[in-house]
């Protein structure tokens, strides 16, 4: 069963008087545990969809189901609870709370959002610290690691959680090459560990060259599907 | 919960100069809040026990109208034998009663045998006004302070006569007074002490003994003006009052008009509106004190939601439930005002202790060298931290609550 299907998505917005169209009749499907990129010029499309996948921006058309529930009418408290339960998320700028440590960081969505007893808590933070090979750093603040490390804190707070489903938004726009690369290959080592579905919206060629389907939009609308042999489908 | 105790903590802590700021401003308010309110509660309360340990006495009872025409001082208003007895076998059978004294009030002429003018009297039986109003000896600034106040033959005068008709302790005087027939009687006394005066009803009279008043108005029997009332705790006060009105207005004459009325020292004194207005300032402070804690949190938390959007943002798409979200930053204000509120009282009764240990003295009217002896009960310090705490919370719900419904991705995109 797909992860992700979208039927007809679309996506408008009210800007004064006029009336913006950011996605149009979209169509896709995800499948479980695989490496997806959203590709496109800026405006074309790729954050909003991420925004839909991840319950935080409505359709204003067609259907979206992730992990089988529709998610179209879900109301406020229902999205975050959805989202708290099966999605991750990986920002550009790392997004890490400050005022905790790299481990409490982790941390928060099983304290804050599952509600782990404690010591399944501590257990499954360490796993992904060292997963993510930040196992020595737990005790540091955000201030006190580099953005690459950053990046892993974020990656392993993102699957803590047993998440089907990680969305990253342009996850290496704020790396340097090298470190963008290694994490890249973290995600992919935790996606084949995890099982885990990474969906990522890109400018980043790098990305594109690693993932297993590149989905191109253009003015909101899907132009091609790229799947990982290069074959090409409208 | 805990959780979202310690997050709360550290970002207070995040800011160190604002918190601090805060802090010290709630601080502030609830230092000043909890002085004045001892101030003038130890204030307050000396005034209160001056009036009715030396003057009042805690409660009165007289016949009905009395207290109305009290300026004309009537003798056809006084209690009569009978009226006298009803009241005082209800006031013994009142356990939280610790004495009373029975009092004839008078007009008189006053004559020093070469000049004359008014006087006020309160005749009293001293053993029963010595323990009802036991700081009336100390008023007397000439002569002896006796136990027993004064004998048979003795009078009591007012600093005021005493200065305007140059009498003396020791010398002779006569006191010439109408009885409620009209007819008029005289009879001498000698100046057993001069008696410092104080405001409010019969703070300006002179004192003689009951059976010296009965002569001189031709009185037999018992007949009294007003009956002064000591209550062993003044704090059963209302319990006390409300019981013996209750018993005296089921007292009724024939036209089932009730034939007693009682008052307490509140409505004798008028000193009663000074202590209301104290009341009222401590009202006003305490205004003044929400007023500072809803607007320093407020404005704390307001820019703690506007510096923490893109923060909010990330938390809320990670799946934090908005109402952990709204928590989050209602505990952080609650956290601010408990700081403060728990500095402020702490530094409030170190300050009050050592006022007390100081000794510091003022002067209240003609009163001097008054120990300011400032105290604050439990009750007034639950009170204002509950106030300030309870406010706290509130000015930060506004705040807590935009964050909450704040959109996460508007949030995630603000820089």
């Amino acid at each position: 069963m797909s992860l992700v299907v979208a039927e007809n998505l679309k996506k408008t917005y009210q800007l004064g008087d006029i009336l913006v169209t950011a996605i149009r009749d979209v169509n896709f499907t995800i499948e479980p545990a695989s490496f997806v990129s959203f590709v496109g010029p800026s405006g074309s499309g790729k954050s909003t969809l991420l925004n839909m996948i991840g319950c935080l921006d409505p359709p204003s058309m067609g259907s979206l189901q992730v992990a089988g529930r529709d998610i179209v009418r879900m109301d406020r408290q229902q999205a975050a609870q959805f989202r708290g339960e099966h999605i991750g998320f990986v920002f550009q700028d790392f997004n890490l709370i400050p005022v905790l440590t790299v481990f409490e960081n982790v941390e928060y969505p099983l304290l804050m959002v599952q509600n782990w007893p404690a010591s399944a808590r501590k257990k499954r933070v360490s796993e992904l610290l060292e997963a993510v090979g930040m196992g020595d750093q737990g005790n540091k603040y955000p201030r006190q690691i580099s953005g690459g490390q950053k990046q892993r804190v974020a990656v392993a707070r993102a699957l803590v959680t047993n998440a089907k489903l990680v969305l990253a938004d342009e996850p290496t726009a704020n790396l340097d090459g090298e470190t963008a690369n290694r994490i890249i290959q973290l995600m992919k080592k935790m996606r084949d560990e995890f099982n885990t579905t990474f969906v990522f919206s890109t400018h980043d060629p790098k990305i594109m060259r690693n993932a297993e389907i590149v989905f191109t939009l253009e003015d909101g609308q899907l132009l091609k599907r790229q799947n990982e042999e290069g074959g090409a489908h409208a | 919960m805990l959780n979202v105790i310690k997050i709360a903590t550290r970002n207070l802590r995040r800011y160190q100069r604002r918190t601090l700021l805060t802090s010290t401003l709630i601080t502030l308010g609830v230092v000043a809040v909890l002085l004045f309110i001892s101030i003038t509660g130890s204030f307050k309360q000396m005034m209160v026990g001056q009036i009715t340990d030396s003057m009042i006495g805690h409660l009165q009872v007289h016949r009905k109208g009395y207290l109305a025409s009290i300026d004309n001082l009537p003798l056809n208003r006084n209690l009569n034998p009978q009226q006298v007895a009803k009241v005082t076998q209800l006031l013994g059978d009142t356990a939280e009663i610790e004495s009373f004294s029975m009092r004839i009030k008078l007009g008189a002429m006053f004559s020093n045998f070469t000049e004359t003018t008014n006087i006020r009297l309160n005749t009293v039986i001293p053993e029963q006004e010595v323990k009802t109003v036991p700081l009336l000896t100390d008023r007397i600034v000439q002569g002896e302070k006796k136990e027993t106040l004064l004998q048979k033959g003795q009078i009591l005068i007012p600093e005021l006569i005493a200065k305007g008709m140059k009498v003396k302790v020791g010398d002779g005087v006569v006191l010439v007074a109408n009885n409620k027939d009209g007819s008029v009687n005289g009879k001498t006394f000698t100046v057993s002490g001069v008696l410092e005066g104080i405001s409010g009803p019969g703070g300006r009279d002179g004192v003689i003994h009951l059976d010296d008043a009965k002569e001189l108005l031709r009185i037999s029997g018992v007949e009294v003006s007003e009956i002064a009332i000591r209550l062993k705790n003044m704090d059963d006060l209302p319990g006390v009052f409300s019981v013996l009105k209750a018993e005296l207005e089921s007292i009724r004459d024939k036209n089932d008009r009730p034939v007693f009325e009682v008052h307490t020292w509140e409505k004798l004194s008028p000193f009663y509106n000074i202590a209301k207005m104290i009341d009222l300032m401590t009202l006003f402070i305490k205004i003044m004190l929400v007023a500072i804690v809803l607007v320093s949190i407020m404005n704390v938390m307001i820019m703690a939601v506007y510096e923490r959007i893109n923060e909010i943002g990330t938390i809320a798409a990670i799946g934090t439930l908005p109402g952990k979200i709204m928590a989050l930053f209602v505990v952080e204000g609650f956290l601010l005002g408990v700081l403060g509120t728990v500095v402020g009282t702490v530094i409030s009764l170190i300050s009050i202790a050592a006022i007390n240990a100081a000794g510091l003295t003022f002067d209240f009217g003609r009163q001097s060298n008054l120990v300011l002896a400032p105290t604050i009960g439990a009750g007034d310090v639950i009170t204002i931290v509950l106030i300030v705490i309870g406010i706290a919370v509130a000015a930060s719900v506004q705040p807590a609550f935009k964050a909450a419904r704040m959109d996460p991705i508007a949030a995630l995109r603000h820089v």
